[in-house]
């Protein structure tokens, strides 16, 4: 892609990141942010790819290593926000109940 | 073996994009809080498969090993972690994201990028090693591994003033000769400025810390992104950067502080660690 097309989405994608966490409740701060550590673990995406083109034994070692930091990164990332939110499913539902009625 | 095409490819990373977020929408709600964290992973999952499914991966074995021992480590840290102790892992989780960022960045480095590729690679090394190791320092404070007030000595804000001019100069001589030796200095002068940018933050401030860090792992990850011409990395990371910020901000404003003041405050005065 070219370089005007990756500064639009780029633009484009800075907004939308500002506007989709801005009505976040207090109690969620944590759960989000592990989210979102847990969302930029893709870079494993990005070391499989310089890992699955190295070619010389520096490189690709290099490359492993990437491989290896971004997968606890990701894994580590969504397992450990989904035991966050097992506590946080049932409480504040009934919270919000109480406030209704 | 090829089994999708590019077109393929990019519609799978275009729904990546739309399931993370949903992930991140998903979770202002307590109620499909725990759903839209299982879209976020199944976005990365999609976008994992579309690219091995299209391209020629050479050394398959070995990544998948890789993959495997990353696997071995994380699941059994995050979940027999205790509740109380989470937020020193997403610190973790987030430092070793950021020095896989700084990785892939300096192993582009070596496939000859042009001017503009190289700046960009420069920022991504050093914010990716700022963030690792200033996310193990927010770790061993939350962790009690070293002390969790605020450590201040004298010159250190002097210190740090010179390192960040040190880490200019070289990402100057990086982009300008294309040499190694200044990626490897730029990536060590990251790894120290990370360290000494948290050590003086302290106490109730340092959650905050994580969340800011975090937004800098984003960065560098979008920054991956531009170097590799990936636009779901690019996505990705900026989104993270992005809400990462507001995030901070909003978690810095819920406890009566600014993000300035947590983060120049120790340099300021001796009074101001709240």
């Amino acid at each position: 892609m070219d370089l005007f097309g990756l500064v639009t989405i780029t633009v484009l994608a800075v907004f939308l990141g500002f506007e989709v966490v801005s009505k976040v409740s207090s109690t969620l701060h944590t759960p989000l942010m592990s989210e979102a550590n847990a969302i930029h673990g893709i870079i494993l995406l990005g070391a499989i790819m310089v890992a699955g083109q190295a070619d010389d034994p520096l490189i690709l070692a290099v490359s492993l290593l990437a491989v290896v930091l971004a997968t606890i990164n990701i894994v580590g990332g969504f397992v450990v926000t989904d035991r966050m939110l097992v506590m946080f499913a049932a409480k504040p539902r009934r919270a919000r109940k109480d406030d209704a009625s | 073996m090829k089994l999708l095409d590019e077109s393929a490819v990019l519609a799978g990373y275009l729904i990546a994009a739309v399931l993370f977020i949903l992930a991140l929408k998903g979770l202002s709600s307590p109620r499909r809080a725990r759903r839209a964290n299982r879209l976020g992973a199944a976005g990365a999952i999609v976008a994992i498969a579309v690219y091995v499914l299209g391209h020629d991966i050479a050394n398959a074995a070995w990544i998948a090993g890789a993959v495997l021992v990353g696997i071995l480590v994380a699941v059994p840290a995050a979940r027999r972690v205790q509740m109380t102790q989470m937020p020193q892992l997403v610190a973790a989780f987030n430092g070793v994201g950021g020095g896989a960022a700084a990785l892939v960045a300096v192993v582009e480095f070596t496939h000859g990028p042009d001017g503009w590729a190289r700046s960009v690679i420069a920022f991504t090394v050093f914010i990716g090693g700022l963030s690792l190791t200033g996310s193990f320092v927010t770790f061993g404070k939350l962790q009690g591994i070293i002390t969790s007030r605020a450590v201040m000595f004298p010159g250190l804000g002097v210190l740090l003033a010179v390192l960040v001019a040190g880490a200019v100069a070289s990402a100057v001589a990086m982009v300008l000769t294309g040499s190694m030796l200044y990626a490897i200095v730029l990536l060590a002068l990251g790894l120290v400025v990370g360290v000494l940018f948290v050590l003086p933050i302290g106490g109730a401030d340092v959650p905050i810390v994580i969340s800011l860090l975090n937004a800098f792992t984003g960065l560098a990850v979008a920054g991956s992104g531009l170097v590799l011409s990936n636009v779901l990395l690019l996505i990705a990371g900026t989104l993270v950067g992005a809400s990462g910020t507001i995030l901070t901000v909003s978690m810095a404003t819920a406890m009566g502080r600014s993000v300035p003041g947590i983060v120049f405050g120790a340099f300021r005065s001796t009074s101001s660690g709240g």
